[in-house]
């Protein structure tokens, strides 16, 4: 795992020479240049991208190249050694899990850790007992997760460990959503979920995208990455080596074989 | 060759340690004498506790158990036989502090972690419990006092106990102890045991019986600390259950912990420091002395995570 | 041996009336562990030092209860600034070095309450006297009060565990710590609260077991290691097992007083751990936890 940074990006970090300006406005979320290490093993070796306010972009790699750990160093759960994030204008090196995500970034973990001793309706208000929402604001985002997920509200008294993998990561999202983020940071969400599923997932992406809130989707699944968001990153060895507007890139394109590829 | 270099240099360190110590009965008045030895004594038990603390990473809180059984054990050869016989002390007080380690080597296999260090805090309060009830055995909260034997190898020579005599009798006990534990700390064995504490389930997964190593190593520590409670029943000529009472064994951790873990030298060192510390204290701050004892020792283990010994090789290295 | 019914039937509420408070402690206890891996050594001498605020708080206001609410809340702060100091520095170490920092304060507190207080034992009065006869005996009132205001305020942990809002907090961060500051949870405040949580509770058990014993320094080593047994016994983390195992442990002890000496009925608590650590690690009671 050699340092040098070698990204066969153009000149501005994050955006293609050949696409319409996204910079014209600040982005929502901007990583530049993170280290993180575990121990001695050097992990992230200069990871930039950045995200747009309601854009849904991808982050795509094959396993172990650092995208889950992107999304925590963006969450606060690890903390780069070097590097900067910017979200909003603030930044955010050194801020802790909480605070981050009362700035306005939810973070929805591979393996989705819903909180299995608490029924799915103690589970939804861990995200909502925070300063200035009131009963209303309380019973209105209530209301809207249960719309979008009504298998949810048929098992609002159950508690999360007897929900099934589907239902889990529908939980884990709605809970996300109670947040009312900016942001929210999905890491492999269609991960051993049945084909049904991952469409409805797909579904849920574009809903978020639509209603304003920004999207970063770390992926296996190409077809639903490419579908869902505008722009994709590709990861390799802790570094982003490309990146490229969805509409551009298709399953066969060559860029998916060489950072996805067996 | 730096490494040799430095390993001359503690021999050297080490043999004008010993030779202070040698020299320790001549020149100091009875009551350090018999405080110096009384740290040996101690960092003994400390070193013993280190092999599972340090070396295989099995807290564990029982040693006052060993310790203490050791004692007894010398305690009853002592009272029961006549004349009595130092090596039948020994021996009883080995094979006693042996039968508890091997109740605990049971456990110890089958226990992580904190389970493992609480049934171990438990097994030495049993045996307080059961030594301080059986008046009739043990003498109760009273305890037994004894004579010392002589040291004599029979139709050999026989010589008595005075302090100085016991005082290098320890010594020699603790420096044979020291090396003993050296060398099976850098063996192969040792090596594995310390493979356990970084990654059991590596270590067994390669192929080692992590079990068979645990218990051996229980034992092991077992037996020096039961040395340790014979040798501390010779210098004080009385056993009592307030030895096997659970906070000794906290004391010993604290020596391990403050000296540094997994250096054998550190425990004694840690002994050493905690027990002049301890007496300094007492001098200014009468019976209160453990407030600001024990408000240092917070302080170490807060700001030094690796002891003294750690400390001051770091203070070295910089 | 056939012993007497009246007997049994002292032993048993005296069992439970022990039960009742040592579960009281062990609540404190377990709550710290299972929510941050602590083995809080120091828990007995925050008992210790809850009847001697009582003993203090009674002298200066002549009423038992202000003294009880007024012990709560001074050990609570204790605990809250024993944890910010001493305990928080510690997170991410190795498990070793909180229990050695806990035994460390056990030992400091400990002294610090013999060198104010004296090794004279302390009395705190009854709040009411008075004894109801069963069968041809006397039985104290305030035991039963003891019994019934411990399972009062163990109730109240639970409902605020189960239905208030940083009940839910509580219980999330004791389940995932990671995911409940992901949820925007403040972790490192609700770890202060949960320990200040369990020192008050330490610290009214001691008020109500005061008039039941004397008050001394020592009183609190006493509770520590039967706590611990109770916590491991019960299921480390679990309320209902701790629970439930405090009562057990407290019966089969008081009963075991009819044939041994209190000293050695010790042994029985002893024996039950070790037995639950062979056969049922993960403790006899474990029920669903939190």
């Amino acid at each position: 795992m050699s340092g040098a940074v070698v990204s066969e990006r153009t000149a501005m970090p994050g955006a293609p020479a050949e696409t319409a300006p996204l910079a014209a406005a600040a982005p929502l979320l901007k990583v530049d240049g993170i280290h993180t290490y575990y121990g001695k093993s050097h992990i992230l070796h200069g990871v930039s991208l950045v995200v747009g306010r309601g854009e849904v972009v991808g982050l795509l790699g094959r396993n172990g190249v650092g995208k889950s750990t992107t999304l925590k160093a963006i969450a606060g759960i690890v903390h780069p050694a070097q590097g900067q994030v910017v979200f909003d204008d603030h930044p955010m090196l050194r801020l802790r899990p909480h605070k981050v995500a009362r700035l306005g970034i939810a973070y929805v973990p591979e393996d989705r850790r819903i909180f299995r001793y608490l029924t799915v309706l103690e589970n939804l208000r861990t995200g909502l007992d925070r300063r200035g929402v009131d009963r209303a604001a309380k019973a209105r985002l209530l209301d809207k997760a249960f719309a979008y997920f009504p298998r949810l509200a048929e098992r609002r008294g159950q508690t999360g460990g007897t929900l099934s993998g589907g239902e889990q990561q529908m939980l884990a999202i709605a809970r996300a959503m109670m947040l009312e983020p900016k942001i929210v940071l999905l890491d492999e969400p269609t991960e051993g979920l049945m084909p049904s599923m991952v469409s409805q997932i797909g579904e849920i992406v574009g809903a978020l995208g639509g209603e304003g809130v920004a999207v970063l989707l770390v992926e296996q699944n190409v077809p639903l990455t490419l579908q869902a968001c505008r722009r994709v990153y590709f990861i390799e060895k802790g570094v982003v080596r490309h990146h490229a507007m969805a509409a551009d890139l298709h399953v066969d394109h060559p860029a998916i074989h060489q950072y996805l590829g067996v | 060759m730096r490494g040799e270099r430095r390993l001359l240099a503690y021999w050297i360190g080490f043999g004008v340690i010993v030779a202070l110590l040698i020299v320790a009965p001549l020149v100091l008045p009875e009551f350090w004498r018999r405080f110096v030895t009384e740290i040996l004594i101690w960092g003994l038990l400390a070193m013993s506790s280190d092999i599972l603390i340090g070396y295989t990473g099995m807290v564990s809180f029982g040693h006052s158990a060993f310790f203490g059984l050791g004692m007894y054990g010398a305690a009853a050869a002592l009272t029961t036989t006549s004349p009595p016989s130092l090596w039948l002390a020994l021996v009883y007080g080995l094979v006693l502090a042996a039968a508890v380690a091997a109740c605990v080597a049971y456990f110890s296999t089958r226990l992580r972690d904190i389970y493992f260090a609480i049934t171990t805090l438990i097994f030495s309060q049993i045996f307080y419990v059961i030594i301080f009830t059986s008046t009739a055995l043990t003498g109760g909260e009273n305890g037994i006092n004894f004579r010392r034997p002589l040291l004599a190898i029979p139709h050999l020579f026989s010589v008595r106990f005075t302090p100085a005599v016991l005082h290098w009798f320890v010594l020699g006990v603790v420096v044979l102890s020291y090396l003993l534990l050296r060398r099976i700390t850098q063996s192969p064995f040792g090596m594995v045991l310390q493979s356990i504490r970084e990654n059991e389930a590596r270590t067994r997964a390669i192929g080692y019986a992590v079990e068979r190593y645990k218990i051996v190593a229980v034992m092991l520590s077992g037996v020096f600390a039961g040395l340790a409670g014979v040798l501390y029943a010779l210098q004080n000529q009385f056993a009592a259950p307030d030895f096997v009472f659970f906070v000794v064994s906290g004391e010993v951790v604290i020596y391990n912990v403050v000296g540094g873990i997994g250096t054998l030298v550190g425990p004694m060192v840690g002994a050493a420091f905690f027990l002049l510390l301890r007496e300094a204290f007492s001098r200014v701050f009468t019976e209160f002395y453990l407030i600001p004892l024990g408000l240092i020792f917070i302080a170490i283990v807060i700001f030094m995570p690796r002891g003294l010994l750690g400390f001051a090789r770091r203070w070295l290295n910089s | 041996m056939s012993v007497p019914l009246d007997q049994v039937l002292i032993q048993t509420l005296n069992g439970i009336v022990t039960g009742m408070i040592l579960a009281l402690v062990s609540s404190g206890l377990t709550l710290i562990f299972g929510i941050m891996d602590v083995v809080n050594f120091a828990h007995g001498e925050l008992f210790m030092l809850g009847a001697y605020v009582g003993v203090l708080t009674l002298a200066a206001t002549g009423n038992f209860w202000i003294a009880l609410v007024v012990a709560t809340l001074v050990i609570a702060l204790l605990g809250a600034a024993i944890y910010l100091t001493t305990l928080r520095p510690l997170i991410g170490r190795d498990p070793l070095t909180t229990i050695l920092a806990t035994f460390g304060i056990s030992l400091v507190l400990q002294n610090y309450a013999l060198w104010q207080f004296g090794p004279v034992s302390r009395k705190i009065e009854e709040p009411f006297t008075g004894h109801f006869t069963l069968f041809y005996l006397d039985y104290p009132f305030y035991r039963l009060a003891v019994a019934a205001l411990a399972a009062a305020i163990i109730g109240g942990l639970w409902l605020f565990l189960k239905y208030g809002t940083y009940g839910i907090w509580i219980r999330a961060t004791t389940q995932d710590r990671v995911m409940a500051q992901a949820m925007g949870i403040p972790v490192p405040w609700v770890l202060t609260a949960v320990f200040a949580l369990g020192a008050g509770m330490a610290a009214a058990s001691g008020v109500l077991f005061g008039p039941l014993v004397g008050v001394n320094s020592q009183m609190g080593a006493n509770w520590v290691l039967r706590a611990f047994i109770v916590v491991v016994v019960g299921g480390m983390g679990s309320l209902g097992g701790s629970i439930a195992a405090a009562i057990f442990i407290s019966l089969l002890e008081a009963y075991a007083s009819l044939w041994f000496s209190p000293a050695q009925a010790v042994i029985v608590s002893f024996v039950v751990l070790i037995l639950t650590l062979l056969f049922r690690p993960t403790g006899l009671f474990v029920s669903t936890p939190k």
